[in-house]
């Protein structure tokens, strides 16, 4: 078996896509995205409740889709929960750098979630990986323009 | 169980009530069938270059033959040599190169009209493929005869191109879609024909192997069944040209569209043949070159059929691949291809169904050479990329085939899809990986 292959495939990321974390929906007033990869059919729905400061007070996901595209949106979950909006900007660009550019090392803050860095080495999955991200990007997008539109 | 896979699984296999019986699963032997004949075509295999690789490591198995098949070096030749020798425009120049191109491009069609015993050549209009040849009965024919009110009768199990053209018609024409429902083991349930094949219906399209399910459909039934009421048919024979006998006047269908790309020629190539009388009725769609007799500033007169619906140059070198597949093809005997690759997809549908945590779907047989199949907790992605892994060339996705699959409760599926070169070995090969599969994933 391809060594890169397993590396992807490694426990954490089956792991979290058999019993994902923070899967559901928030009740509360929270931003919810809905961000779908039309060509494959995964599909992320993520609920986000920012606080007043635009930091993530908490985030829910729900969805269907390959191993990878669900493992990433539970890593996301538990890395993101309670990051400032600095912070929470940071951990995006650098996520993104690790699955598509990335030659340099992963930054430490990213945690489990530099596993998913593997998806370089299969183009077609790239997308998988970033599906919940698109969607957290959306959804700090949405909250920062709702928030302009009442100050 | 947890709580995705639960979601999953729900999406699976348990929400429409059709889907059950679609797909099946059981714990039976993984042996092959002895009672399956399975008759070897397997010195052909030395014919196509490609399959001659490894693929990460393992040698190549290649099972997406449904979206498009290997070339052998005849086709592959055949194109050279034209390109070496004979290029030119067709039907334009008065010089000797030009006059070998139109012959080996009229060749090709009269060749293309052999295979599918059409009357004549004048019936064989070349286009890029299934696709191009849907669209042009779509607005050639569709804008002519369908109004408001009239009826388009498809099937529940059409491929994207020969649904969508016809969304389109119905917007530019005020006609209404209709479609023939499946039965659980997913054939098409010709009870309710009578109920559906009303005065209103205006054209019926089907497909004759459905990419998905494997479904063969009782083409020349269907197209009796629209003869009564007035309708002319439509076969989308993508699935079939390059697969098994086909008789157009047997048939009886009034237009049928494959691509050659199916069945070993070039992509870019594919025909419709149209029953002479009917082409004679049906104004053409695209304008250009090569379709018109006369050409005024403000108003053209146009070609009988062929010319007419080939605006423009064509794409020649491709229809001389085609002819050279359609030999091909002939010298194996499409019997012997009929029977090979419903013999491969039998025996793999068969196992795969009785591997643990798989599930095969439409109906057990007679079928086409392909199988679509998923793993009940991994996802069809996932596996298609382990097997690919190994070397294994399947195709995960929808099939275009979105609102079946939507209605059966399937994300997405993989499908394997057999060819004259595929060997019997090589489907052994496939359920030792999806075994494997299995236990990497769980
Ligand atoms: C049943 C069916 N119809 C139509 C098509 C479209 O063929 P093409 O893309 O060659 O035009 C396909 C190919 O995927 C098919 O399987």
């Amino acid at each position: 078996m391809n060594p890169d292959f397993e590396e992807l495939y490694q426990q954490v990321i089956l792991d979290h896509s058999k019993r994902p974390r923070n899967f559901g929906a928030l009740e509360d007033p929270a931003v919810h995205v809905d961000g779908d990869n039309p060509s494959c059919g995964d599909e992320i729905h993520l609920h986000v409740r920012f606080g007043d400061e635009g930091q993530v007070e908490d985030l829910r996901f729900t969805g269907v889709g390959c191993a990878i595209s669900q493992a990433s949106a539970s890593l996301m979950t538990l890395k993101l929960k309670g990051k400032s909006k600095k912070d929470a900007l940071e951990m995006l660009t650098s996520f993104t750098d690790v699955v598509t550019a990335g030659e340099h090392e992963a930054p430490k803050m990213l945690g489990d979630l530099r596993l998913l860095g593997g998806v370089r080495k299969f183009p077609q999955r790239v997308k998988c990986a970033m599906l919940a991200w698109r969607a957290f990007e959306q959804a700090m997008q949405e909250a920062s323009s709702g928030k302009i539109s009442t100050e | 169980m947890t709580q995705l896979s639960v979601f999953i699984n729900n999406l699976l296999f348990a929400s429409a009530p059709v889907h059950e019986p679609i797909a099946h699963s059981s714990a039976q032997a993984i042996m092959p069938d002895p009672t399956i004949h399975n008759p070897s075509l397997e010195s052909y295999r030395s014919d196509f270059p490609i399959l001659h690789q490894e693929a990460n490591g393992g040698p190549l198995v290649y099972f997406d033959n449904a979206a498009t098949t290997q070339k052998p070096r005849a086709v592959i030749d055949a194109i050279v040599r034209y390109y070496e020798r004979d290029n030119a425009n067709v039907h334009r120049g008065l010089h000797l190169l030009s006059s070998r191109a139109t012959d080996a491009f009229e060749g090709a069609r009269a060749k293309v009209a052999r295979y599918l015993n059409a009357a004549t050549s004048e019936e064989i209009i070349f286009t890029r493929g299934t696709t191009e040849a849907l669209n042009l009965v779509a607005n050639a024919w569709g804008n002519a005869y369908l109004k408001q009110g009239d009826v388009i009768l498809l099937t529940e199990m059409e491929h994207h191109s020969n649904l969508v053209p016809w969304q389109q018609a119905a917007q530019r024409t005020g006609a209404v879609l209709r479609f023939i429902p499946l039965t659980p083991s997913g054939e098409l349930d010709l009870s309710q024909l009578d109920k559906l094949l009303t005065p209103e219906v205006k054209l019926l399209s089907f497909t004759h192997i459905s990419n998905f399910l494997g479904t063969i459909n009782p083409a020349a039934t269907l197209c009796a069944r629209a003869r009564a009421v007035g309708a002319i048919s439509v076969v989308d024979a993508a699935q079939s040209a390059g697969h098994m006998p086909l008789d157009v006047q047997s048939i009886g269908c009034d237009f049928l569209a494959f691509s050659g790309h199916k069945m070993c020629a070039p992509t870019g190539i594919g025909a419709l043949y149209g029953k002479a009388t009917v082409l004679e009725n049906t104004p053409p769609w695209q304008g250009g070159g090569e379709m018109i007799l006369s050409v005024r500033y403000e108003s053209s007169t146009y070609k009988p059929a062929p010319a007419r619906f080939e605006a423009g140059t064509p794409n020649i070198a491709g229809a001389v691949g085609l002819g050279a597949a359609i030999d091909y093809l002939e010298s194996i005997g499409r019997d012997a291809l009929r029977a090979h690759d419903e013999a491969l997809a039998i025996d793999a549908y068969q196992r795969i169904r009785a591997l643990p945590g798989y599930r095969v779907v439409g109906p057990t047989g007679p079928r086409g050479g392909l199988v679509s199949f998923v793993h009940e907790s991994v996802h069809p992605h996932d596996l298609t990329s382990y097997c690919d892994q190994k070397g294994l060339a399947l195709r995960g996705g929808h099939h275009c085939n979105q609102p079946l699959m939507r209605k059966l409760g399937f994300p997405s599926t993989s499908r394997a899809s057999f060819y004259l070169y595929n060997t019997a070995q090589e489907i052994n090969r496939m359920i030792e990986i999806l075994a494997e599969a299995h236990r990497f994933f769980s």
